[in-house]
């Protein structure tokens, strides 16, 4: 064998050594048990917290309020869907209060006029249907069939 | 984080049409054109090198040393554009410990480190071991303590051992040729492979890639050789410059001729994506694809050292043409690198719009961040001539 | 070797050619033709789950309450170009042009911008990731820091994601972004955290048209087999076969 390779082949391998010792020593923990990936992603992934609770969540305390809901159209909507995430309401319910939507533009994000809307939500011009006034002084958002005044 | 996305503020406004929410941010800038450009010249350089070696072009002989040290020189920086432009860059290494068998770009350290050590480190090695054992005796200082190291402590220079540098290096220039092939058809591969983009998505981007490479690396060498040449005060060797330029000009042709065939058939079959793909061409890629690339990039230089091939003007004028040549192609190459990463982006994917790219002067993937990239390869080439001057070497390797 | 010696081999050689060749078509016989590559398999075992999506465009009424409900559950930058889930507001004039309009997702409401008497056609169309079983994105990931779980969502491992972008490259329907804070890909999880409780996802819960169903693949009696069964369902740009698991009614031809 030439002087050169006696040389170089031990250099090389030393260097795949090398290579193969770090890759023993990097590659993490649960890589490759399932798939090409860390598994203990997937029960990482499962750990975090939720912000919203779910209805059924609202319903241990609530549930005389949904039952109502129930007779009216707005029927299946989910209280957070309005009300916004209720996770910390729940552990904290004293202290930290849902939040109350005001305001025109926040029922118009369903009920403003729209071509592209489906024909099933009731719709008004917001432009012209009372244009002073808040929805909820007169629709009972819960109830939307009936009249506050 | 701030930072991270106050320039997408101003994107916003730029955005025409309709694009996904997502794609506003254009995720691969200047810094990904760079990889796909310099890993081109290191391919090209090396493809000129071993036309000299295992195709016997003897009268680029000349040049043979001064390709593999610019090829050697812009490869080791090839990785950093990438790296740098990772979100993670502390993670790199995972690449390389945890490659995903099914991912285009997963290889591309394994292609890398086998390119580097096997082919490139190994062959110029071979080439000037002789010439380092000499000069490792002859030279004093930190100089002499580099080539005592670089020796690898081989310094039998029997004639039968010097036989073996030959036939070794010759060997490896023939393993040579084809992992340079892989080295850049595979960087197109990564592009051609993704099947949601059908700018990228063809089968001839990796050819595309490859002759582009070869086409802007023998531009470099043919740069670099008049440079080194002006510097040194040495006369250009006019033959090799000539048949140089021929080899540029004929893979020129076929760069052209592969492009070409590729747009004929997209505008052919005229698919899905054909409007967006007209409107991209023909609105934000214009100047850079239309006149960078195509005219100044390519027909110029065809048109021009097509007409050398028929008609011989003074040395002088030769000198001009080459280098303004070389020049225009290094120049045309880095656009068709633009064309392919940038333009790819800019379209939306619903093929309803187009988002906007503006280039930083600073930041991370800014101008002058990576123009360091194409600056350094420079200086480690002044480096590598210093250390292992082609001019001064002894050893010649026979043309087998 | 002899004259003989190699007419005996050949004649081996045709022997077990024809064995295996026949070994080939009885065996196709009986295994019905399945060519699914490049998947990640469906649990052959049904009471395992194997998670998809569906959604009902005639029940879309573009209120984007899913779209606001996925940025709060999942902690996601609220600045316009970062959307796990996003509505887009689709309208198809009488001239046969198309519209397409997302402002901020879809988070504040739309507006129809065309007067009605130029409209054709128009309705919302809700995205989110598709959770491919053939997912391009998984494919391209050089790391292994995306993957399939074996109940079918796709998601990212932030710790091990390099940042590279490949994969944002690689996702046809535009559903992975790079999150400003991690620089690591991210893109929806199907409300993991949620769903391995026995939760709904964040958009499910808080629709209120029920246009978005979560459902078990896996059991035909699950609300998703049964909406998937009484109407006709499409998946987004099938043609590139990314085995998206997400079902949509009412699908126009004009939806990229």
């Amino acid at each position: 064998m030439p002087p050169q390779l006696k040389r170089l082949i031990p250099l090389f391998a030393i260097f795949i050594f090398l290579f193969l010792a770090a890759r023993s020593f990097l590659v993490p923990k649960s890589f490759g048990e399932q798939g090409h990936y860390r598994f203990n992603s997937i029960a990482e992934n499962k750990e975090k917290a939720m912000i919203y609770a779910g209805k059924e969540a609202c319903d241990d305390c609530h549930s005389d309020r949904i039952q109502e809901m129930e007779t009216d159209l707005h029927k299946g909507i989910s209280c957070e869907t309005c009300h916004g995430p209720g996770s910390a309401h729940i552990a904290n319910p004293d202290s930290i209060k849902p939040m109350i939507p005001k305001g025109r533009d926040f029922c118009g994000m369903c009920h403003s006029l729209n071509p592209s809307r489906s024909k099933l939500v009731h719709q008004v011009d917001l432009k012209e249907h009372n244009v002073t006034e808040n929805c909820i002084e007169c629709h009972n958002p819960h109830l939307p069939c009936q009249m506050k005044k | 984080m701030e930072q991270n996305f106050q320039h997408l503020y101003d994107m916003l406004s730029q955005v025409q049409g309709f694009i996904y929410p997502n794609e506003l941010d254009l995720q691969w800038g200047l810094l990904i054109v760079l990889y796909p450009y310099i890993t081109g010249l290191v391919a090209g350089a090396f493809i000129l090198a071993s036309l000299e070696r295992v195709f016997n072009v003897k009268v680029l002989g000349p040049t043979y040393q001064l390709a593999l040290l610019t090829a050697l020189a812009f490869l080791l920086v090839a990785t950093m554009p990438l790296v740098s432009h990772l979100g993670h860059p502390e993670r790199f290494y995972e690449i390389l410990m945890t490659p995903h068998s099914t991912s285009a770009m997963a290889i591309f350290g394994f292609v890398y480190l086998w390119y580097l050590m096997v082919v490139l480190l190994l062959e110029i090695w071979f080439d000037y071991r002789q010439d380092i054992v000499i000069w490792s005796k002859e030279t004093k200082g930190f100089k002499g303590r580099i080539y005592k190291i670089l020796t690898l402590g081989v310094t039998d220079l029997s004639p039968s051992t010097i036989k073996w540098d030959d036939k070794i290096g010759y060997f490896i220039t023939v393993v040579g040729i084809p992992s340079a092939f892989m080295l850049h058809g595979y960087v197109g591969f990564i592009f051609g492979s993704i099947k949601a983009n059908p700018w990228w998505s063809t089968v001839l981007m990796p050819v595309i890639f490859l002759f582009s490479a070869m086409v802007s690396g023998i531009a470099l060498v043919l740069f670099i050789y008049m440079a080194v040449s002006f510097f040194r005060k040495q006369k250009i060797d006019m033959p090799a410059l000539d048949s140089i330029a021929k080899f540029l000009f004929y893979i020129l042709v076929i760069d052209f001729t592969m492009e070409g065939l590729d747009q004929i058939h997209r505008i052919y079959e005229a698919e899905e994506s054909f409007e967006i793909l007209f409107l991209l061409v023909h609105g934000p890629l214009f100047l850079t694809l239309f006149v960078f690339q195509i005219f100044l990039g390519t027909v110029v230089p065809l048109i021009s050292l097509g007409t050398l091939q028929l008609y011989k003007p003074s040395e002088k004028i030769r000198k001009i043409i080459y280098l303004s040549c070389s020049l225009l192609v290094l120049f045309g190459i880095f656009f068709m690198r633009w064309n392919v990463v940038i333009g790819g982006q800019l379209f939306s994917k619903s093929f309803y719009g187009f988002t906007g790219y503006k280039l930083h002067l600073l930041g991370s993937e800014g101008f002058l961040f990576s123009i360091i990239w194409v600056i350094i390869p420079f200086f480690i080439l002044a480096f590598l001539l210093w250390l292992l001057p082609p001019w001064k070497k002894v050893g010649q390797h026979e043309n087998n | 070797m002899s004259n003989e010696e190699i007419g005996k081999s050949r004649r081996k050689f045709i022997k077990k050619a024809a064995t295996v060749g026949s070994l080939l078509v009885t065996t196709s016989l009986f295994t019905p033709f399945n060519a699914v590559v490049y998947a990640v398999e469906r649990p052959k075992d049904p009471s395992k789950t194997w998670w998809g999506y569906g959604i009902d465009i005639e029940k879309c009424i573009g209120c984007g309450r899913c779209a606001n409900a996925c940025k709060t559950e999942n902690n996601i930058p609220k600045q316009p170009f970062y959307f796990r889930t996003w509505v887009e507001q689709y309208t198809i004039k009488n001239d046969g042009t198309v519209k397409v309009e997302s402002p901020n997702g879809g988070i504040d409401g739309f507006v129809q911008s065309v007067p009605p008497e130029d409209i054709f056609k128009a309705f919302f169309v809700p995205k989110l990731c598709n959770h491919c079983y053939k997912s391009p994105c998984v494919q391209a990931c050089p790391v292994g820091a995306t993957y399939e779980t074996p109940d079918g969502v796709v998601m990212v491992d932030e710790t091990y994601c390099i940042g590279c972008r490949y994969c944002v490259q690689a996702c046809p329907y535009g559903c992975r972004y790079i999150n400003p804070a991690k620089n690591v890909a991210d893109k929806c999880t199907l409300c993991y955290h949620r769903i391995s409780k026995g939760k709904t996802t964040a958009c499910v819960e808080v629709c209120p048209t029920h246009a978005r169903i979560l459902g078990n693949l896996n059991d035909p009696k699950s609300p998703l087999v049964k909406f998937m069964k009484e109407h006709t369902c499409l998946v987004l740009k099938p043609h590139l076969n990314t085995g998206s698991k997400c079902f949509y009614n009412a699908l126009s031809g004009e939806v990229r």
